[in-house]
């Protein structure tokens, strides 16, 4: 079959060709020039999670990052104000930081010792005299640069690459709901990373990691083997309570679509963001009523919070929050997910465990065991999800069918009392087209708007 | 490291610790999971940490961290048809070597072990390697497993699924 869209100069193309109704084509995932395109007009504009505040808690404390390939550092300067800043010398361009974190009082580049302020402003030039005379070291310009604008919601750090465009809070819109779900939950309101990251990689385009993160209709299918060994598992053989917590989310798994067309839900916003409604009750899974960590983690929250209020906390079931194009969160699992692209055939996945202030340390350890199944690189339900990864983009690659299906739900979904869309149920792949929607819009615009073509 | 001038006679000297580590790679190599099973304790945990030095399980995140229950789990899971991620079949190729006993209790000890592990699959063969320390126990005439620990020596990178246990 011939791809008629091929051979086209990409930036010049109207975006919308590759936007159908409950379709897209194939070319959006394996085209490098409309890679390019995405790092340009869908990561030089929208706000891109940074980190997260307490990784840089004291002044010259820093921590690197890439807003789409683009390293860059967030790092809290001298008077405790939160930068990001490209890691890139001024001089000949070298990358700066090369530690993943620290903390220092400023930053000097190994080549030729040009040394910078922790907001990035050029401080010393070791040989200035040697310079043309107009060089002039305290043009702003000369810097490692700032990026535009910067900007926390809840401790969780944004940045934007452009100087223009909405408010975080606008951008974020209905998610800063399951933002908050995630921070309240903590008896004492406040949440840190910890507990290591995991780093994991596979061989397709990066759009398809949040595509899969609301899917509920995969699990069934393609964590069959994990299902199916872990409901022949033995409860009698011993465990430390890690692998229980493993055995249980895996058996989860196992819930039949009747299940996830009747008692789920899924939850689109502006701007390409969703949430899956969640599919565990806390009889079931971490947290889990018969887990004493977890009884005593809502004693500290009822007394923290009040009785009402720590109901009201927990009554909030999110499974994944995706902000698009490159967060996703588990509120209730304090699971955070970062997508770096790296090529249109590479991704990279940092994940994050977060610590409840208040919460019992037992709690904590739930979380770890929980976060080595969910987004555990030797896991054994992840590994079947970057198997799918790569057979996505083994297939695209190919010269099969040049326009794919994202239609399931598309004649059922119904708008949403805030400003959003939602399936009629949970396997509705409402948040694709979604996504897609806000992909074209970024695409055409550099704007998220709401053009409502695919969905 | 030297030997104590006395050999011990609970069969844990150090060459038939080095065999034993030859027979568990090899059973690896030949994806005899179940058999490699056989080879831990009732209450063994095997441990592959995310970070170097990494002080504990429970704290930090793990590559892999199966106590016996999880663990059973794991090789259960390696022989279904449907693990995708395993279609087609790793075929992997394990080097044991520099073999030391670091601690020596009566019928127990800590072995250091250096490896490298060759895993091709579908097109791309990828080489691990690191230090593997294994808690072994004489129990009924036979060798087990206690605990193992794999210090990847790249545990911190950026990595793709990993189905094979080192």
């Amino acid at each position: 079959m011939t791809d008629r869209l091929a051979g086209q100069s990409v930036s010049q193309q109207d975006m919308s060709q590759f936007i159908a109704p409950g379709r897209v084509h194939r070319r959006i995932y394996t085209d490098p020039a409309i890679f390019e395109l995405e790092m340009e007009r869908i990561f030089g504009a929208a706000w891109i999670y940074v980190g997260h505040e307490s990784q840089v808690r004291e002044p010259g404390d820093y921590a690197c990052t890439r807003i789409g390939r683009k390293p860059v550092v967030l790092v809290r300067d001298a008077e405790g104000e939160i930068r990001v800043i490209h890691n890139q010398c001024a001089h000949r361009g070298a990358l700066v930081v090369a530690s993943d974190k620290g903390r220092t009082d400023e930053f000097q580049c190994c080549y030729h010792g040009w040394t910078y302020h922790l907001d990035g402003r050029l401080k010393a030039v070791p040989l200035n005299h040697g310079y043309p005379k107009e060089f002039d070291p305290r043009n702003p310009n000369t810097a490692m640069l700032k990026v535009p604008r910067v900007k926390s919601y809840r401790g969780f750090v944004f940045a934007s690459l452009a100087a223009d465009g909405p408010s975080l809070e606008d951008f974020l819109g209905y998610m800063t709901t399951s933002l908050d779900d995630m921070v309240d939950r903590a008896p004492m309101a406040e949440i840190e990373p910890a507990g290591g990251v995991f780093k994991h990689a596979y061989d397709a385009n990066w759009k398809l990691y949040l595509e899969n993160l609301c899917d509920a209709a995969h699990p069934l299918f393609t964590h069959r083997s994990s299902i199916d060994a872990a409901q022949q598992q033995s409860d009698d053989v011993y465990s430390d309570g890690s692998g229980e917590i493993a055995i249980r989310q895996m058996r989860q798994n196992a819930a039949p679509y009747s299940f996830w067309e009747s008692q789920v839900g899924i939850w689109t916003y502006p701007n390409g963001h969703s949430f899956l409604g969640d599919y565990h009750d806390d009889a079931k899974l971490v947290a889990a009523m018969k887990d004493p960590a977890f009884r005593d983690y809502i004693a500290a929250l009822e007394t923290h919070q009040g009785r009402e209020r720590a109901r009201k906390i927990l009554e909030v079931r999110r499974w994944n929050s995706n902000v698009y194009p490159n967060l996703s969160f588990m509120s209730q699992f304090q699971q955070l997910r970062v997508v770096h692209p790296i090529a249109v055939n590479r991704t990279e996945v940092h994940t994050y465990s977060f610590r409840l202030k208040g919460a019992p340390e037992q709690m904590f350890r739930n979380t770890v065991s929980f976060a080595n199944i969910v987004n555990g690189t030797g896991s054994l339900v992840l590994t079947d999800d970057l198997e799918i990864y790569n057979r996505i983009g083994m297939g695209l690659s190919s010269e099969g069918a040049e326009w794919i299906e994202v239609g399931r739900g598309f004649q059922t979904d119904a708008p949403d009392e805030h400003s959003g869309r939602r399936g009629k149920n949970s396997t509705s792949e409402v948040y694709i087209r979604n996504m897609l929607d806000a992909w074209l819009g970024y695409m055409t615009n550099g704007r998220a708007e709401r053009a409502r073509v695919a969905s | 490291m030297s030997e104590p001038s006395t050999v011990p006679s609970d069969g844990l000297d150090t060459a038939a610790c080095e065999a034993f580590l030859v027979h568990e790679a090899r059973l690896l190599d030949d994806a005899r999971f179940d058999e490699w099973l056989d080879l831990f304790t009732a209450d063994a945990w095997y441990w592959v940490p995310s970070e170097p030095d990494q002080a504990n399980p429970h704290d930090t995140v793990s590559l892999i961290y199966d106590d016996r229950r999880l663990l059973e789990t794991r090789v259960r899971r390696l022989a279904s048809p449907r693990m995708y991620s395993q279609e087609p079949r790793s075929r992997t190729s394990r080097m044991v070597g520099n073999v030391t006993v670091e601690e020596r209790d009566v019928k127990v000890v800590t072995v250091r072990s250096k490896f490298l592990m060759l895993e091709f699959r579908r097109d791309q063969q990828r080489l691990f390697g690191g230090a593997a320390f294994h808690r072994l126990v004489r129990h009924d005439g036979t060798i087990r497993i206690a605990w193992k620990r794999v210090n990847l020596i790249n545990c911190d990178a950026p990595l793709d699924g990993i189905t094979q246990p080192f």
